[in-house]
C-alpha cells in the first residue's frame, strides 16, 4: 500500500457543465473536451468518475488494497484535525469561513480560482493564507500540517461535487495565466528532459518500474493526499499538491519553486 | 555570512574528498549495473530487460537488441540523445544533459547491444 488518496472527492478536472455566473472561456472549454476526449478513448472502460480514483481505478489488485486501507483510513485523526483547526477563531474572533462566501463545502471545487483584483491565480491553499493575513494573523507553511488538514477537511466536505475552475470568458490576462500554466505542463523541464504531460498524459496507466503512472484527468481532485512514502520519513504522511509538485520537479531533477511564490494553473 | 562562507568551505574540503573517491566506484561499475542503478541509467523503469524485476512498460523490451540495431554506434547515438531520431520522444538524453559520463555511456551501450 503505497499511497492512498484521501478524498476520492471529485470527477471531472476543470469540468465547466453546470450554470454559473461566470461563463467558462471557450478556449478553455475547447481545451477540456479534447482532455477529457483523449482520456475516454484511451481508457474506454473508465468512466469520467473513475478517473478520481487515480491508478486505483486502472489496477483491480491496487482497487482492493485501497479499499482494505479505508476501511480503517490512517489520516481520519489529521481531517478531524483540520475541522478543529478550521473553525477555531483567529484573534480577532472571526473565522476562516469568514472569508469564503456561499458554506464551506463549497469552496474547494472552486479553486485554483482567478483573482481578477490581484491579477492572479490563488490556490486553495493560498487563499487560506490570505485569510489569515487579513485577519492579523501569521502566515503559515503550505506544504505540509495545518494547511494540508484543513485543505482535507475542506475536501472531506466538498465530496461528490466537480472541480469548477474557471477562466472567464473575454478576461485576456486569466487567459494568458492558464496559458502559462497550460505551457507549463507540457514543456520538457530538468536534467531528465520530461514534462508533466510526458509520464501522466502519453504514459498514463503504464508502469514506471513498479509504479503505474496516474492519469492527469482527475489528478489535481485527490489532494491534499496522505501517502505512504511521506509516512515513513517522520512526517504524518499529509501532503498539498505544491509539495506533490515540488517533488515531480525534484524527481526530473528540475529546480523546486518556492511554494506559494509561482502559481500555476494546472 | 560568515558561518555560510565556513560552510562552503567545508562543503568543497568534503567534495574534493568525496567526489574522486564516488568517480572511482562509478568508473568501475559495469554496464549493467549501470543500466540497472535507479540513480545512474535506471533502463528498468521504461524496459524491461532479461535479469532485471520490476521493469516498467513505457518503452520496448531491450531484446534482440544486434536485430534492431546492427550498428551499436545507431545504439549509442539513441542513448545519448533519443530526441534526435525522435523529436518529442520520452527517453531521457543521457549524454546531452549529462545524465551518464561518456564512458558511462560507452559501458551501457555494450552491455544493451549484447542483449
Amino acid at each position: 500500500m503505497k499511497k492512498l488518496i484521501t478524498t476520492v472527492a471529485v470527477a471531472a478536472l476543470l469540468s465547466s457543465t453546470a450554470t454559473f455566473a461566470v461563463q467558462q472561456s471557450s478556449v478553455v472549454q475547447a481545451d477540456i473536451d479534447a482532455f477529457q476526449g483523449f482520456f475516454k478513448k484511451r481508457f474506454p472502460e473508465l468512466s469520467l468518475n473513475d478517473f478520481s480514483k487515480g491508478p486505483y481505478a486502472m489496477s483491480k489488485d491496487k482497487m482492493l488494497q485501497f479499499e482494505a486501507a479505508m476501511e480503517m483510513p490512517p489520516f481520519e485523526d489529521l481531517v478531524e484535525k483540520g475541522e478543529k483547526l478550521w473553525k477555531k477563531p483567529f484573534k480577532n474572533g472571526k473565522t476562516y469561513s469568514s472569508c469564503f462566501p456561499g458554506g464551506d463545502e463549497n469552496i474547494r471545487a472552486n479553486y485554483p480560482k482567478w483573482d481578477a483584483a490581484k491579477g492572479k491565480v490563488v490556490g486553495l491553499e493560498g487563499a487560506i493564507i490570505n485569510c489569515r493575513v487579513k485577519n492579523g494573523e501569521k502566515k503559515i507553511g503550505s506544504g505540509k500540517g495545518k494547511l494540508a488538514y484543513m485543505g482535507a477537511y475542506l475536501t472531506t466536505l466538498a465530496e461528490g461535487q466537480k472541480i469548477n475552475v474557471i477562466v472567464p470568458e473575454g478576461d485576456a490576462k486569466a487567459l494568458a495565466a492558464y496559458n502559462e500554466g497550460k505551457k507549463f505542463f507540457y514543456a520538457k523541464r530538468g536534467q531528465l528532459n520530461l514534462s508533466c504531460a510526458n509520464c501522466h498524459v502519453d504514459n498514463a496507466g503504464k508502469r514506471i518500474r513498479g509504479d503505474t503512472l496516474s492519469p492527469a484527468l482527475g489528478q489535481t481532485t485527490h489532494f491534499p493526499v496522505w501517502r505512504g512514502k511521506w509516512a515513513k520519513k517522520k512526517g504524518d504522511g499529509f501532503g498539498t499538491i505544491q509539495r506533490r509538485y515540488g517533488g515531480c520537479n525534484k524527481q526530473v531533477r528540475a529546480q523546486p519553486f518556492k511554494r506559494q511564490k509561482v502559481n500555476i494553473t494546472i | 555570512m560568515k558561518k555560510s562562507i565556513f560552510v562552503s568551505t567545508v562543503v568543497t574540503l568534503t567534495a574534493l574528498f568525496v567526489v574522486p573517491m564516488e568517480a572511482i566506484a562509478k568508473d568501475a561499475m559495469t554496464g549493467q549495473e549501470i543500466a540497472f542503478d535507479r540513480k545512474l541509467g535506471n533502463c528498468l523503469a521504461c524496459h524491461s530487460i532479461s535479469g532485471g524485476t520490476q521493469a516498467g512498460n513505457i518503452a520496448p523490451p531491450l531484446i534482440a537488441m544486434k536485430a534492431r540495431f546492427p550498428s551499436k554506434a545507431v545504439l549509442r547515438a539513441q542513448i545519448w540523445d533519443a530526441t534526435v531520431k525522435v523529436p518529442g520522444s520520452v527517453m531521457l538524453p543521457f549524454g546531452r544533459h549529462k545524465i551518464l559520463t561518456e564512458n558511462q555511456i560507452d559501458k551501457v551501450t555494450d552491455y544493451i547491444h549484447s542483449l
